[in-house]
């Protein structure tokens, strides 16, 4: 390992520039004769528009254009498209209703785009917006995810019969059910995957800037994949050809998800743009993000765990409904599904396993990936039972977990929902975790605690989650409508440095830094000399984006790729060069070398023979060195591994506090531990923010938002959250299919943490009864289990 | 009513046409192009908006730009001479890692500052309270608490803190 | 926000003359501000005290420690006088907001706006406070009036609040997670045979004080007075963040701290 090479801790190389003030993120950048764009938005959850008028709006001081749905209906602009067709268990495909940029008929959320307003400055805009008068004829709004399907439940979309977009199954039914005739003990378990809001800490912004010489369109957009913007806009929404339109996502201030779609706002100023003949700017504001960014989870879930008298799982079943708001997001259906009940197997030996998932529409934002995407809601459902199973068994739950882990030499192994399982050790993770947290010293802890009138419990999770959705045509059959390949460029230059074009974005992932290592490690170029070029298609050939913790593993490998193209064309350099035959060249080190011998040449020398190709095999190599590859997985890859949360609780106002957690995370290769170690803190408190303190919350009735500022939803603060004890795996399992041996460590604080907390706070109230207990485990909710259990005992 | 307001930032002086309603957020990104400091809110809390004003760390999505007439006004900009080397507590911050999509940084570091000033040596519980003004979303807090704490001590001991 | 004519008087006189109409008093900014940016407030003109001199600053007088209007809650929490004399009002104004917060708020706005889940118009309560205007001294029991509104005229301005030195005070603050507003904030004041408790971020009228803990504890000045000790949750907030009978419950535990911590 070289001190910038693969497993080094090498500083972050955008670091200057962010902590200098020189970054350079979307509403950073001015167009010269910009104008403003505010968003009307409806303020009804659901409400009919019997009319919209712009009159005394359009002649308020500094508006330059007012548009509405029908001015983009009359100009033949389409709707926001969805990216995963599901089906219903009957065969049907689902629900998939139309998803206008600006709403003409119909709100259905409170938040939904109406018209648009550009104007000078943006408090023009704002203060013009003020006179437009839209009628509303309100309608009754449904909110509740579990009400949704019930009969009388108003109705969001009338092509969607009980609210329903899907009834989706997975697994085999009948065997799941002999299992559960067979079982010595069920442990049943309800519980709420509570509703979130991603809140990267830079709101979306966009600018549509059209040249009216050349007719090209630019949009600069707060994106983790300009290229999925610019396929799913150009081809689906604006119908606009790929060759003039550029997407630029410049520096963009966290994702977490929330801006791997195509937004509404993306469109409107892409194409108002031409209308005016100027460029717009649109920014949102934080309330503006709290009812305009796809939201995370909301999932109500029934479940049910078989054992034999022993405790060894026989079967799973699990009933979920999922609310996926008023309009299908772009990668909203296979949340639920594909992310989500292929994971119920966890990692366990569970034979056989039965999930249900019912997508609903409620008149609510819409619902779409959020850190972990489907993985946390699967491993809070399989976590939970497994603690409550332990409970009702009388067995300690690290033993039962144990007890039922796939052994390490079963791998490749295939789970009974789809998925097969390429490597991975859990018991190790499980150990490293235990003995990290001193688990065998808990008992003491709690009773110290007890003295001083806390309540102190212990939880763990073990989670695996799966990476890099892959392969392409398998995720075809499955729905998907695009592929999930990554793409990647290697431009050597004349003398030696290089440049690498990725469709890996980078939000705060520092691929600028672990692309570059893997780069300077493979060719023995100083690191100084190499460039990561992400986000802008027109430098970037194509790209799929960063999201699922996909971008070492797909994007990484896709490099990894295209490297090795430069190497082999390097070697027939070199051998020209060295006057050997091309078989007996190894490159090593940054060298090309004659094998055996001490001839080289340095990879800078090959390099300029590439472009002075004036002693060159011309006739077998084309002058330069330039080399793109595609790289399309062979499966998903999986990280797995184990967390120990422990908590103290103050029972007399029933404050939960973290004093303890550690993780032990099997990513496979490491290529940069320094930047592994981040993504896992900022995703622990993510899960932690879960499972204590955020939730989002409508009016039921009124479809109104009640968490609409920072006010309301609580982010975790650093006060609220501990120091962390993160260590990877000493046993890791590198990856079998991707030449990096890496599979990806973005997510997994996000999936592992929420049960962890959550088991330990059950763990703590165990004494007075509580069995669940759900997210966010608020002071007050605790307070209430404690004194709920208590009332009751004393009844 | 648009006025002229005067100010020192970043040690120098500038003046610029501004309405009662600007904010001081506004003047530093829009008038000045001090696009450095940024906004991830609307209501006071995120804290990527942190400048000095007459050397205490305030949220400039909070103050009108009217209110910092002839003050002296420091943001992330002025803290490292341009391309030079970084400020302490910049550099604390690369060398733990205290930052990822690097949009609060801007705001955490001012912020961070401000109690390093008043606080050479500050605890972890000291600078988890401190921060309580700045929301960061990717880190977990874990390495910007280590950064916010190395820095207070590489400041303390000589090597920086003359910001304002 | 809609725009507004700027005002930066010199004197307390010109300050209470250009209040006028729509006109709004400006001290720190850190509640005004924000409402005029989400448009709950557009005043036609605003009227900042900043340039009026002498606002600021604390002294000790007598056997009160008074706190010009001006004066920051940072300034309040480190202020070596206040520290001495009546460390509960340091404690209350250190957590109040957060650092940034702290270094502009200021003593009067936060009393002025009268914010029910404000920490200040506990402290005022319990420790007898008079508030001093440009017109006349107001006793913190007759300043409060409810929700957002207090007993300050037309062109009244606050100009400081006078504290009376207790024997023992103590505040305690159950936060809201999101705002770090008080869900219930309790402070509680000994002064000889007198003891007074208000309770802030709870009531559905603002802040209040607690005649039933006041009464026992009168009797009995230790935490074990106050067992049993009831709060009626009808006159409490309820909200996402607290029930109102969990306010309740609240608020006799966080009274209880109170009267620990007083030693």
């Amino acid at each position: 390992m070289t001190d910038t090479g693969i497993g080094a801790p090498v500083r972050r190389r955008e670091d200057y520039r962010f902590l200098t003030g020189k970054g350079t993120y979307t509403d950073d950048i001015n167009r010269p004769h910009q104008t403003h764009a505010y968003i009307l938005r409806s303020p009804h959850a659901h409400a009919e528009i019997k009319g919209i008028k712009t009159d005394k709006a359009k002649k308020a001081p500094g508006v330059v254009a007012i548009f509405t749905g029908a001015d983009m209906a009359a100009d033949g602009v389409g709707g926001l498209p969805c990216g995963w067709l599901v089906h219903s268990k009957d065969g049907s495909p689902m629900v998939e209703p139309p998803h206008p940029p600006l709403v003409p008929d119909r709100v259905r959320h409170v938040g939904d785009q109406v018209a648009v307003v550009i104007a000078e400055s943006l408090d023009q805009a704002r203060e013009a917006a003020e006179s437009i008068e839209v009628d509303y004829k309100p309608l009754p709004a449904i909110i509740n995810t579990a009400q949704a399907a019930k009969s009388g439940s108003p109705q969001v979309w009338d092509q969607a019969k009980s609210n329903t977009c899907y009834d989706w199954h997975i697994g085999d039914k009948a065997a799941t059910d002999a299992a559960f005739a067979g079982a010595a003990h069920v442990t049943k378990l309800d519980l709420i995957n509570n509703r979130l809001v991603a809140n990267a800490i830079e709101p979306r912004a966009a600018i549509g800037d059209y040249d009216t010489g050349t007719g090209h369109y630019t949009l600069y957009t707060t994106s983790q994949n300009p290229h999925v913007i610019r396929l799913l806009m150009g081809a689906f929404v604006l119908k606009l050809p790929e060759h003039k339109l550029r997407v630029v996502a410049p520096d963009v201030g966290g994702g977490f998800g929330s801006k791997i779609y195509h937004y509404a706002e993306e469109a409107i100023v892409t194409w108002a743009s031409k209308k005016i003949g100027r460029p717009i700017k649109w920014t949102a504001d934080r309330s503006e993000a709290f009812m305009s960014d796809a939201q995370g989870r909301d999932h109500v879930t029934h479940c049910e765990l078989a054992m034999d008298k022993d405790g060894k799982f026989l079967g799973l079943r699990a009933s979920t409904t999922a609310n996926l708001g008023a309009y299908l997001s772009t990668f909203s259906t296979c949340v639920p599904t594909y992310l989500h009940g292929t994971l119920l197997a966890g990692v366990y030996t569970t034979p056989a396993i039965y999930c249900e998932v019912r997508a609903v529409f409620t008149n609510t934002v819409p619902v779409d990936a959020y850190r972990g995407a489907g993985r946390p809601e699967a491993t809070y459902l399989l976590e939970r039972i497994v603690d409550k199973a332990a409970d009702e068994m009388k067995i300690d739950p690290a033993e039962l977990r144990r007890k039922n882990f796939i052994p390490k030499d079963a791998f490749p192994y295939q789970t009974p929902v789809a998925l097969q399982y390429d490597t991975g050790n859990y018991q190790a993770t499980l150990d490293q975790a235990l003995k990290m947290s001193d688990y065998a010293g808990f008992k003491a802890r709690r009773e110290e605690a007890k003295k001083r009138g806390m309540l102190r419990g212990i939880g763990i999770a073990s989670y695996i989650e799966a990476c890099g959705i892959a392969p392409s045509n398998v995720a075809g059959a499955l729905g998907a409508r695009a592929g999930l390949y990554e793409a990647a460029q290697v431009r050597v230059h004349p003398t030696g440095s290089i440049s690498v074009f990725t469709g890996s974005h980078s939000h705060g992932q520092g691929h600028e830094t672990s692309f570059a290592q893997v780069v300077s490690d493979r060719l023995g170029v100083p690191i100084e000399n190499i460039d990561i070029v992400h986000g802008d298609t027109a430098k970037v050939l194509f790209g799929m984006g960063t999201y699922g913790s996909r971008s070492i593993a797909v994007g990484g490998t896709a490099i990894m790729k295209a490297l090795d193209k430069v190497i082999a064309k390097g070697k027939k350099i070199a051998a020209h060069m060295l006057e050997a035959a091309e078989a007996d060249i190894e490159f090593k080190d940054g060298k090309f070398q004659v094998a055996g011998t001490d001839k080289s040449k340095a990879f800078g020398e090959v390099a300029f023979a590439a472009y002075v190709p004036h002693h060159y095999p011309l006739d077998k190599v084309e002058p330069g060195m330039d080399e793109t590859a595609f790289y399309d997985p062979l499966n998903f890859t999986f990280p797995s591994g184990t967390y120990v949360c422990e908590v103290e609780i103050d029972p007399d106002t029933g404050i939960t506090r973290i004093v303890n957690f550690v993780a032990a995370d099997d990513f496979g290769k490491i290529i940069n531990p320094m930047i592994v170690e981040g993504q896992v803190h900022g995703g622990l408190v993510q899960g932690i923010g879960q499972a204590l303190l955020e939730s989002c919350i409508y009016d039921d009735k009124s479809g109104q938002l009640l968490t609409g500022s920072y006010t309301d939803y609580c982010m975790p603060r650093a006060d609220d959250v501990p120091s962390f004890k993160v260590e990877t795996s000493k046993e890791a399992t590198p990856c079998t299919h991707n030449p990096l041996g890496v599979k990806g460590c973005g997510e997994a604080g996000a999936i592992g943490a929420p049960p962890a907390v959550i088991n330990a706070i059950v763990d703590a109230l165990s004494e007075r009864g509580v069995t669940h207990i759900e997210m966010p485990a608020t002071p007050e909710r605790v307070w209430r289990a404690i004194h709920g259990t208590v009332a009751r005992a004393a009844e | 009513m648009p006025s002229t307001v005067k100010m020192t930032v970043n040690g120098k002086s500038v003046s610029g046409q501004v309405e009662g309603r600007t904010l001081l957020v506004q003047f530093l990104r829009e008038t000045l192009s001090l696009t450095g400091t940024h906004v991830g809110c609307d209501t006071s809390q995120c804290g990527a908006c942190v400048v000095h004003v007459d050397g205490r760390s305030v949220k400039s999505c909070t103050m009108l730009a009217v209110q910092a007439e002839g003050a002296a006004v420091a943001t992330i900009e002025g803290l490292a001479p341009a391309g030079g080397d970084l400020h302490p507590m910049q550099a604390a911050f690369r060398e733990h890692h205290g930052l990822q999509c690097g949009f609060c940084t801007p705001g955490m570091v001012m912020s961070a500052v401000d109690l390093a000033k008043r606080n050479k040596s500050p605890s972890e519980q000291e600078v988890r309270e401190w921060l309580e003004g700045n929301i960061c979303r990717c880190t977990g807090y874990h390495n910007i608490v280590k950064a916010v704490m190395a820095g207070a001590r590489a400041m303390a001991t000589g090597k920086g803190g003359d910001d304002d | 926000m809609r725009d507004f004519n700027y005002q930066r008087p010199n004197s307390v006189a010109d300050a209470a003359k250009a209040l006028k109409g729509e006109a709004k008093l400006m001290a720190g900014g850190m509640t005004l501000i924000p409402t005029m940016k989400q448009r709950l407030a557009s005043p036609s003109d605003v009227v900042d005290l900043a340039g009026v001199k002498d606002l600021a600053g604390i002294k000790k007088d007598g056997n009160a420690i008074v706190i010009g209007a001006m004066t920051s809650h940072d300034e309040v929490a480190h202020s070596a006088e206040v520290k001495k004399a009546i460390p509960a009002l340091a404690d209350l104004a250190d957590g109040i907001g957060d650092p940034q917060v702290r270094n502009r708020g200021t003593i009067g706005g936060s009393i002025a706006n009268n914010d029910p889940a404000a920490d200040y118009p506990a402290g005022c309560m319990a420790l007898g406070a008079t508030i001093v205007t440009n017109k006349r001294k107001i006793a913190a029991d007759d300043f409060f009036k409810g929700m957002f509104e207090t007993a300050l005229g037309d062109g009244e301005i606050i100009t400081a609040v006078s504290f009376p030195i207790p024997d023992k005070a103590n505040y305690q603050k159950f936060p809201n997670p999101a705002s770090r507003y008080a869900i219930v904030g309790v402070m509680v004041a000994k002064s000889g045979g007198t003891v007074r408790v208000a309770v802030t971020g709870a009531g559905q009228s603002g802040v209040f004080r607690h005649k039933d803990a006041e009464a026992a504890l009168a009797k009995s000045f230790a935490a074990g007075a106050l067992d049993g000790l009831k709060t009626d949750a009808k006159k409490l907030n309820s909200d996402m963040h607290a029930s109102a009978e969990y306010r309740a419950h609240l608020v006799g535990v966080m009274a209880k701290r109170a009267v620990a911590a007083c030693g």
